[in-house]
């Protein structure tokens, strides 16, 4: 089932932005049956359709996510496909993946289904899911990969949860190997990491909190490197958190790996030191590491070291942040920040907005293997609209996720979204405030 | 006189989340001789245990009419959230949580310092043993560095003491003789037993050979130094017999400072 076909729209006097191409220009933009027809001048025949007045909005490919937990199933008590999904299209996020560390885990093709059929009912933004790597997250069994394609998954992942087993490792990479299914993994070594709170540095010291090394990420990239390459399986390392991971990652390329990687958009603004006095919204996985360690995330995202951005959206219930900081739930809300953090990194970096956002919509799109994140004829009408200049501040109340759970809690942010469009539907547009 | 009527009509809560003795009681001895009244919980055994959270036991604790708390807690940071959340008026005294601050036990350790020693200014002080897990280790350091002390020392292996503990203004080294030498103050700090199962440390034996604090080694320090351990002392583990019971050590005066520091500190709160 997909999404029901839209009406015809036409979108009047915004300013397009091509990450493909990082251009940007004026352009109207016409689209029926779900696709972009025309860009620049809307043909005859859309007299009759609806308008979206873009006038001061720049109008982007729709934002593809590689990280949002739905928390469905078996989390509905910090979040629901509801929630999350409008959340989603208000923060202009129009495809996104979500992991498989559910309850159950999505290890079965019926749960798959199921949640892809409740996210196409719901009609709001386009859910990929990423199957579990092993059954049961444990860590022990193949999952059944071929079948769970089949159902809609597009990757498979352990999430956070670790495989310690190398040896099983090594055959879950051959298996997804032999039908190029791609493995996204999130390199911790286990054992470094075990009871780690914080990243290992002044700041834990200084506090008292139990650390997790760099060493527990750069091992662990060690092993995935040399089992990818032995294997062939098609790699992308989740949620890179320090400088040595990102040289590790340059290094491989040079020598012919051909693996991919993101960032946490939270990781590219922040630090250990944002971890204040036991903040636990700052408590998120991997660790906030420190500023030289932040910098060279950012570095290494504007030189696409770093193919792409994710929120890695986890919402978490208040009364799971309401703990001393090692008992908290990690994790932070993140759909509706993912395009005000990408601008003000872009704007710290001196980076054109168009190459900017190609880390949140065209890269990623090229990772989950979907046509995504591009503005063209005949491309499907995925798209965002947001005023650069609009000034917010993240709170309860501007949130729309049922999860409010983050460090930026009341920091303002430039840039806002106006109108999200989905297969050429308008899914969410927000009311002009006084 | 050892009574005043200081606190006379408040409440104080003793809420030890973790087992301790020597400290609940010189809190409770404290507070006793500012005739407040004490209530002794040790939560471990009740609430926690049944899935209370901590914030719950704290309202309802709070709705009782309390003062004061006086927390111990095995979390970093555990006071300091209890603290942002009680209703105003009500203090809230750290009482050691985790690995990260012991307070009152540093401002005991540094009366006992000022005590035989004219002024911190001159002073070199090595803190010896477990310092990564120590929450009297870190309040000390804190304290003797805002105390102008120039230089702080701390020693143990490497698995105990890592070097990232230089960041924190300290010298750090791994031989204990070359930590000795020359030091005014040496505050020994007690080694848990289960970091002596073989992840940490290969066995105890092999600690006090390495750094046992010894009549022989304590030469090395200077002849008026003296020696102080936060208790309970494990005999023969860090600190030779004749070094706890012997002329330069201050580890009884230490614990009766103890209950004169807790006093003064909960007389400043309780008036303020």
């Amino acid at each position: 089932m997909a999404h029901p076909v839209a009406s015809p729209l036409v979108i009047l006097g915004g300013t397009v932005i091509d990450p493909v191409t990082c251009r940007e220009f004026r352009a109207d933009l016409a689209i029926e049956g779900g696709v972009i027809r025309a860009i620049g001048r809307v043909p005859d025949g859309f007299a009759d359709a609806r308008r979206i007045d873009a006038t001061g909005l720049m109008v982007c490919p729709g934002l593809v996510d590689l990280s949002a937990r739905l928390r469905e199933p078996g989390y509905e008590y910090k979040a629901t496909l509801e929630s999350e999904l409008a959340a989603a299209v208000a923060g202009g996020v129009t495809s996104l993946a979500c992991p498989p560390d559910t309850d159950p885990p999505l290890d079965e093709p019926g749960l798959v289904e199921m949640l892809k059929y409740r996210a196409q009912t719901l009609a709001l933004s386009r859910v990929y899911p990423v199957g579990a790597l092993t059954q049961g997250l444990g860590g022990e069994r193949i999952t059944e990969m071929a079948e769970l394609t089949e159902a809609g998954c597009v990757a498979f992942s352990q999430a956070d949860h670790p495989v310690t087993d190398t040896r099983v490792l090594m055959r879950t990479m051959q298996y997804a190997a032999s039908f190029d299914f791609p493995v996204w993994l999130r390199p911790q070594d286990p054992f470094l990491a075990r009871g780690g709170v914080a990243h290992s540095g002044e700041v834990a010291t200084r506090l008292g909190l139990a650390g997790i090394p760099v060493c527990a990420e750069t091992i662990a990239i060690d092993t995935l490197v040399t089992l990818a390459r032995l294997t062939g399986a098609r790699l992308h390392l989740c949620r890179l958190s320090s400088a040595h991971a990102v040289e590790q990652v340059r290094a491989a390329r040079a020598s012919g790996l051909a693996i991919t990687c993101d960032v946490a958009i939270h990781h590219v603004h922040l630090c250990d030191i944002d971890i204040g006095y036991f903040d636990a919204h700052s408590h998120l996985v991997p660790p906030l590491r420190s500023v030289r360690d932040r910098d060279a995330l950012r570095a290494a995202l504007a030189d696409g070291t770093i193919d792409a951005a994710c929120s890695d959206h986890t919402p978490v219930d208040e009364d799971a942040k309401q703990m001393p900081f090692a008992e908290s739930e990690a994790g932070a809300t993140g759909l509706e920040l993912l395009l005000p953090l990408t601008l003000k990194w872009a704007a710290e970096q001196s980076l054109d907005r168009a190459s900017a956002l190609a880390r949140i919509t065209c890269d990623p799109a090229r990772i989950l293997g979907v046509s995504a994140g591009r503005i063209e004829a005949g491309a499907a009408a995925d798209l965002c609209l947001f005023d650069p200049m609009e000034d917010w501040v993240v709170g309860p109340t501007t949130l729309v996720s049922q999860g409010k759970n983050t460090p930026f809690s009341g920091l303002p942010m430039s840039g806002r979204v106006r109108h999200t469009v989905v297969a050429g539907q308008p899914v969410f547009s927000r009311a002009w405030s006084t | 006189m050892k009574k005043v009527p200081v606190l006379r009509g408040k409440s104080v809560f003793n809420l030890f989340f973790e087992n301790s003795t020597r400290t609940r009681t010189t809190f409770e001895i404290a507070a006793k001789r500012l005739s407040a009244d004490v209530i002794n919980l040790n939560i471990n055994a009740s609430s926690a245990s049944k899935g209370e959270s901590l914030l719950d036991t704290i309202s309802n604790l709070s709705a009782m009419d309390a003062d004061m708390f006086v927390v111990r807690h095995a979390q970093s940071g555990a006071p300091f959230l209890i603290a942002s959340h009680v209703r105003e008026g009500i203090s809230v005294i750290n009482a050691g949580d985790g690995r990260h601050q012991h307070p009152t036990q540093a401002l005991l350790d540094m009366y006992t310092i000022r005590h035989y020693k004219e002024s911190f200014t001159g002073l070199t002080v090595v803190i010896v043993g477990d310092v990564l897990h120590s929450r009297v280790a870190r309040s000390q350091i804190h304290a003797l560095s805002i105390l102008g002390v120039p230089e702080i020392r701390v020693v143990g292996p490497k698995t105990l003491v890592p070097d990232s503990f230089s960041r924190m203004g300290v010298r750090v080294f791994n031989r204990m003789e070359a930590a000795l030498e020359g030091v005014d103050v040496v505050s020994m700090l007690r080694l848990q037993n289960e970091r002596m199962d073989g992840g940490l440390l290969p066995s105890a034996q092999e600690y006090y050979k390495s750094y046992g604090l010894t009549a022989e080694r304590l030469a090395l320090a200077k002849p008026d130094a003296i020696v102080l351990h936060p208790g309970p002392m494990n005999r023969g583990v860090e600190i030779e017999s004749s070094v706890a019971d012997g002329s330069q050590s201050v580890i009884l005066p230490q614990v009766t400072f103890g209950i004169a520091v807790r006093m003064a500190v909960m007389s400043i709160l309780g008036v303020g």
